[in-house]
């Protein structure tokens, strides 16, 4: 018997020797191909690196703020951004390294008589790492005023992304937006996910009429114009809802035509995968239905539902945004991107604090990694195609 | 060959290509030497990934991504003896574009992929002859009438304009052979032209292209790894291994006077296959193991709301009656579409039958209709009757190790559990000859045959009766093909198995089985011991069958002279 081994080696070496050499004798994993591709596409490992950052900042932006986000400061309207300085000259004329930023005076604008804020280079506040400011439960849980920075005293103006129509920080206030605005898209996803999986799954494996069914509902409701949909539903919410709710049935909506996609995804993968040999040969090894799916099918397309999810999720960021910045969806006091744009619907607010795009440019940055991550993943998904 | 006075249409002086690849370059071939001459066949033989198709790539010059690193390849014009070298010609130049398709023709294995599904036979053939003759749409129109009728496509003034989906396989073939010779080339490259055809038609392409050979004096350069086909067409043979031309020859030199180790381990697979001796008839119990009868299987046939409505039943099976008898070996086999592999899946409980019955007698004795579900609900039947499938690529799941694949079975039935099912295992591996370390490995990093015997393996585990093989030769090659054969007949012998083997390869049927049933259109057109069958047949369509099918011996051609 060894020599047949040999033999049948050594005949079919050129064809194979590439893939062994490669794979250090076929012992990887799925998983650990998936991750080996997946570090070899630049724009997705840095795009996911962008990602994380913006994770901890939703997770932590009570702590990372420096300002109240909802405290209104009538005294500083519309100040632009302070430039951040970190060497500081003293009078002697010795450098030291100490953060600071300059204050705010106020102008009369000849033209218009309106009030404007002026850089004060003769007014420094400085800044100190771990300074006690508003109170707030961290991780929701932790009740704590301590801030990662902040100025040395409480009461110093620090807007260092500007300040809003009612003189709040936009810094501050975008760091929580990216909380609420990242989680309806999670949320959103996983929940379109639940429902893809379940409904998409249902009908590839059994086929049938309940596919035939399921599939003449993805394409009715796929038919349907989705931003008079969503307002539709948005304003048929009561107005006296509590925003906490209003966020869940805003994701419950966004999520409702989100499950279509997703459905296609699984049933498509489930269709080709029922064809496959070894889906027969576990059904011949006298496996049940659950077992076939969850240990032979499942496990060939969670890449692929990974993908698909990863891309989902910008959509659901967009949605979110729309909805908001047409006034339908979340309102305040809760903040997301899309209610901080709300802010900068007027033109001649915009031509004269044009710092409150920056929600803009936090939506823009979120949905190109997503999207970079999304197609890296795709890439990665499936090591065993060529 | 060199030895002849004829002047070569085409001369390869160390012809190299390389896979560009991130650490050094994959020789695909190396320094190849060789001459096409005029009228003549020339035959390259050699396992997968021994370079035949790169070479005929190579010539043509669409080598791209690899690149042809040294060599030249020389065309000569047989009238005004104008020689021009391809190698160093720009890959996209008007110069070799004028050459690939004019004088240099190629056919391919899959004709479906090579013609464009939306336009229609005619107005491809058109086109080439537009791109390389100065003749008007009318006159390249006649000449494609022309071409098909040289293929034999019957009525070819209708068949011009049918699309490549209304043609069978062969004809899709013919007319790219037609699409071939329509420009009159000087050369003809076949790259496996035949490998995706039943035996019959394969014998008509074959037939086919030495006639056009003979009236135009083409040089036919023919890729294949099948020694019977060799043996039909060739005139001289070029042995391929791992990207050398380890012996080149006569045709009659190669197969009874081989020189090279390998070229003779390649006519010992294709011969013993040939030589196997009558095997003495195993003394029957009054009872056979399976007995099918009368089943008739169709498919479509039925409405459903909302999909598209069926006009008519297609049958599959139609009154099939045989019997399996225990510790033989039966081969079913058939042309693709005769209903074989159907009626292995009605044995599995995948399709049921509208009507007859398969009776199976299980290890209790008990009966079981295997064209009733309930037969299998208590997975007793899934235990004793396993399958292994033809595609070793697609049968093993390639997310899981090679242990986890053999070790479902075991584990789905709770026969063995830890250390016990990992011990087991490792034997299974041992029995069908892999080794034990290869365990962990994952089905990737093997080989066709070695993923073949891991499939065997899964099929053994559950220590079955019957063994349904699925055309599971057919993806391999000759000398790996006979290995599984072998390890067949041995597990047969040591685990008292009886096996239901479906394959469309008679060759590999008359060396494996005991008896033959032969299908034809989803009947059973003849049953009998297999060398009867194979020698001596009584049904008209098994001897058409067995008469096609090319010998691997020079002497012995059995396809008429055109």
């Amino acid at each position: 018997m060894n020599s047949t081994i040999m033999t049948e080696a050594a005949a079919d070496l050129p064809e194979d020797s590439s893939t062994v050499r490669g794979t250090l004798a076929g012992t990887e994993s799925q998983w650990q191909l998936i991750r080996r591709r997946f570090r070899q596409h630049r724009m997705a490992r840095v795009s996911l690196y962008i990602l994380i950052l913006f994770a901890f900042c939703a997770v932590f932006a009570n702590f990372l703020a420096p300002k109240d986000p909802l405290k209104v400061q009538a005294r500083y309207t519309y100040a632009p951004p302070q430039g951040l300085h970190f060497i500081d000259r003293d009078e002697n004329g010795d450098w030291s390294f100490r953060p600071h930023v300059y204050g705010y005076k106020v102008e009369v604008e000849p033209e218009a008589l309106r009030r404007v804020f002026v850089i004060d280079p003769s007014k420094k506040i400085y800044l100190n790492w771990f300074v006690e400011g508003h109170e707030y439960k961290l991780l929701g849980l932790f009740p704590s005023n301590i801030h990662l920075f902040g100025p040395e005293r409480k009461r110093d103006p620090l807007y260092l992304l500007g300040s809003d129509r009612l003189g709040r920080d936009m810094l501050s206030r975008l760091l929580l937006g990216t909380r609420i605005s990242l989680s309806v898209g999670i949320v959103g996803v996983v929940l379109s996910l639940f429902f893809g999986v379940l409904i998409g799954g249902l009908a590839g494996f059994y086929g049938g009429w309940f596919d035939a069914v399921t599939q003449r509902t993805i394409e009715f409701l796929r038919s349907l114009p989705t931003i008079p949909l969503w307002m539709a539903l948005a304003s048929a919410m009561p107005s006296d809802w509590s925003p906490l709710r209003v966020y869940f049935v805003i994701t419950l909506i966004l999520s409702l035509l989100g499950w279509t996609e997703l459905a296609r995804v699984v049933r498509g993968r489930f269709l080709a995968l029922k064809d496959e040999d070894y889906v027969a040969a576990a059904l011949y090894d006298g496996a049940s239905h659950i077992r076939v799916v969850m240990r032979h099918m499942v496990p060939a397309f969670t890449s692929h539902i990974i993908t698909a999810a990863s891309l989902a999720i910008p959509g659901m960021i967009l949605a979110e945004t729309a909805l908001s910045f047409l006034g339908l969806g979340l309102q305040s006091p809760v903040v997301s991107w899309g209610v901080l744009l709300q802010e900068a619907q007027n033109i001649r607010v915009l031509a004269t604090a044009p710092w409150l795009l920056a929600p803009g440019l936090a939506i823009v940055i979120a949905v190109l990694a997503m999207n970079f991550v999304g197609d890296g993943l795709r890439d990665a998904a499936d090591p065993y195609a060529r | 060959m060199s030895t002849s006075p004829e002047q070569p249409v085409l001369q390869v002086r160390k012809l190299s290509v390389d896979f560009p690849h991130k650490d050094g370059a994959f020789h695909a071939i190396e320094s190849l030497n060789f001459d096409l001459l005029p009228g003549k066949t020339t035959c390259f033989v050699g396992e997968s990934g021994s370079g035949k198709s790169v070479t005929a790539r190579a010539i043509m010059n669409i080598v791209d991504p690899a690149i042809i690193t040294q060599g030249s390849v020389t065309i000569i014009d047989r009238e005004s003896q104008n020689s021009l070298e391809l190698t160093s010609l720009d890959t996209d130049s008007e110069e070799i574009r004028a050459v690939r398709g004019a004088r240099i023709a190629m056919i391919f294995q899959e004709p479906m992929s090579s013609l464009s599904p939306v336009h229609t036979i005619g107005q491809q053939i058109v086109e080439a002859i537009l791109l390389h003759q100065d003749v008007n749409e009318t006159e390249a129109r006649k000449r494609a009438i022309e071409a098909l009728k040289a293929v034999h496509i019957h009525s070819p003034e209708r068949a011009v304009d049918r699309y490549p989906f209304e043609y069978s396989g062969g004809m899709r073939q013919r007319a790219m052979i037609a699409m071939a010779i329509a420009c009159e080339p000087d050369i003809l490259i076949a790259d496996e032209p035949t490998t995706a055809l039943d035996v019959t038609t394969q014998a008509e392409i074959l037939l086919l292209i030495r006639e056009l050979q003979r009236k135009r004096g083409m040089s036919v350069m023919f890729i294949t790894h099948d020694m019977g086909v060799v043996a039909e067409i060739a005139d001289d043979v070029a042995v391929m291994l791992n990207g050398r031309i380890v012996e080149h020859g006569p045709v009659d030199q190669i197969f009874h006077a081989p020189k090279h180790p390998y070229t003779r381990k390649l006519i010992d697979a294709s011969l013993g296959l040939e030589q196997a001796a009558a095997r003495p008839v195993p003394p029957r119990p009054d009872k056979p193991l399976i007995q099918i009868d009368d089943i008739r299987l169709q498919f479509g046939g039925h409405k459903s709301w909302f999909s598209k409505t069926v006009y008519g039943a297609v049958v599959a099976l139609e009154s099939v009656s045989l019997s399996l008898w225990p510790g033989e070996i039966l081969g079913i086999v058939g042309e693709s579409g005769s209903g074989k592999t159907s009626l292995g899946r009605v044995l599995m409980g995948r399709y049921k039958p509208v009507s007859g019955s398969a009776i199976y007698t299980d290890r209790q004795g008990r009966e079981r209709d295997l064209t009733q579900a309930a037969s299998f609900r208590d997975k007793q039947v899934y235990r004793e009757i396993r399958m292994i499938f033809q595609d070793p690529y697609s049968s093993l799941n390639p997310r899981m190790t090679v242990e986890q694949i053999i070790a479902e079975p075991l584990r789905i039935n709770g026969l063995a559990s830890g250390n016990e099912l990992r011990e087991r295992v490792a034997n299974l591996l041992e029995r069908v000859g892999l080794s034990a370390s290869m365990m962990e490995r994952y089905p990737h990093a093997f080989s066709g045959g070695q993923r073949q015997r891991i499939g065997i393996a899964r099929a053994i585990a559950l220590e079955p009766r019957v063994i349904i093989a699925d055309e599971s030769t057919s993806a391999l090659d000759g000398s790996v093909r006979a290995q599984i054969l072998d390890l067949l007949l041995d597990l047969r012998d040591e685990l008292g198995l009886s096996i239901i083997f479906i394959a469309h390869d008679i060759g590999v049927v008359r060396y494996l089985c005991d008896r033959v049933a032969v299908m034809h259109r989803g009947r059973v057109v003849e049953t009998g011991l297999a060398h009867q069958v194979c020698d001596a047949p009584v049904d008209s369509y098994t001897q058409r069958l067995i008469s096609a099918v090319p010998r691997p011996d020079p002497r012995q051609r059995g396809l008429r002279s055109a």
